[in-house]
C-alpha cells in the first residue's frame, strides 16, 4: 500500500518535472528558461531522495543535498549574470 | 502505519510539484511563472521530503537538513531571478504599474547625477582659480 502510493507520488513528481522541462525548451526568453531550471532543480533534488528510498541506499540522500547546493549556486550565478552584476 | 501516512504526505507534495509544472506552462509572463515555479516547489519539496523521512526514519535527519536548506535558499534564488527579470521588463511585456524598484533606481540615479554635477562644478571652480593665479603670475612676470 505505502509502496504503491509512493510510486504514484514519484510518477506525479516526474510529470511536474516534464512540464517544467517543456517550459525550459519552449521559453521565449532566457529568464523563463532560468525560472524553469530553478523549478527543475528543486524537483530533481526531491526525486534523488526518492531514488534513495527506492534503491535502499542512504548515500543518495547526500547526493541530493549536494545537488541542491550546486543547483542553487548555478541559478544565482545565472541570475546575477543576466542582471549584469557578474 | 507511519509508512502509509508518509506516502500520502509525499503524494500531496508531488501534486504541488505537478501544479508548479502546470503553472510554469500556463502563466502568461516571466514574473507569474516565477510565482508558480518557486513557491509551489518550496511547499512541494517540504511535504515530499518529510513524507520520505516518515516512511524511513533513518533518513529523517538528512531530509530535515535538506528541507531547511531548500527553505532558506529558494527565496534567495527567487529574489535574484526577480531582480534579473526586472531588467528585462520591457521585453517581457508584463504590466507593472506600481514599480517600486524602478522608482528607487531612478531616484538613486538622479542623486548620483546631482552629486557628479556638484563635484564637476567644484573642480571647474578650482581650475578657474588656478588659471587666474597662473595668469596673474605671468602678467606679473611680464611686467
Amino acid at each position: 500500500m505505502a509502496d504503491a502510493v509512493f510510486t504514484l507520488a514519484s510518477i506525479v513528481a516526474v510529470l511536474g518535472l516534464l512540464l517544467a522541462s517543456l517550459r525550459f525548451a519552449l521559453g521565449p526568453g532566457a529568464i523563463d528558461r532560468i525560472v524553469a531550471l530553478d523549478a527543475m532543480t528543486i524537483i530533481a533534488t526531491s526525486l534523488i531522495v526518492a531514488f534513495a528510498l527506492f534503491a535502499g541506499r542512504r548515500i543518495y540522500v547526500d547526493v541530493g543535498l549536494v545537488y541542491g547546493l550546486v543547483g542553487f549556486v548555478g541559478v544565482v550565478a545565472l541570475a546575477r549574470y543576466l542582471e549584469g552584476g557578474l | 502505519m507511519m509508512a502509509i501516512i508518509g506516502a500520502f504526505i509525499s503524494l500531496v507534495g508531488a501534486l504541488f510539484f505537478l501544479l508548479s509544472g502546470i503553472g510554469l506552462i500556463r502563466m502568461p509572463d516571466a514574473f507569474n511563472r516565477m510565482q508558480a515555479g518557486t513557491k509551489a516547489t518550496t511547499l512541494g519539496s517540504i511535504l515530499f521530503l518529510i513524507g520520505i523521512g516518515l516512511q524511513k526514519p533513518d533518513y529523517l535527519g538528512r531530509t530535515i537538513i535538506l528541507v531547511i536548506f531548500i527553505v532558506l535558499t529558494n527565496p534567495v534564488s527567487s529574489n535574484a531571478l526577480a531582480r534579473a527579470a526586472h531588467g528585462y521588463r520591457k521585453h517581457i511585456g508584463a504590466k507593472m504599474v506600481p514599480d517600486a524598484l524602478a522608482e528607487a533606481n531612478a531616484l538613486a540615479e538622479a542623486n548620483a547625477l546631482a552629486e557628479t554635477n556638484a563635484l564637476a562644478a567644484a573642480d571647474k571652480m578650482t581650475v578657474d582659480v588656478r588659471v587666474q593665479d597662473v595668469a596673474g603670475k605671468e602678467a606679473a612676470h611680464v611686467d
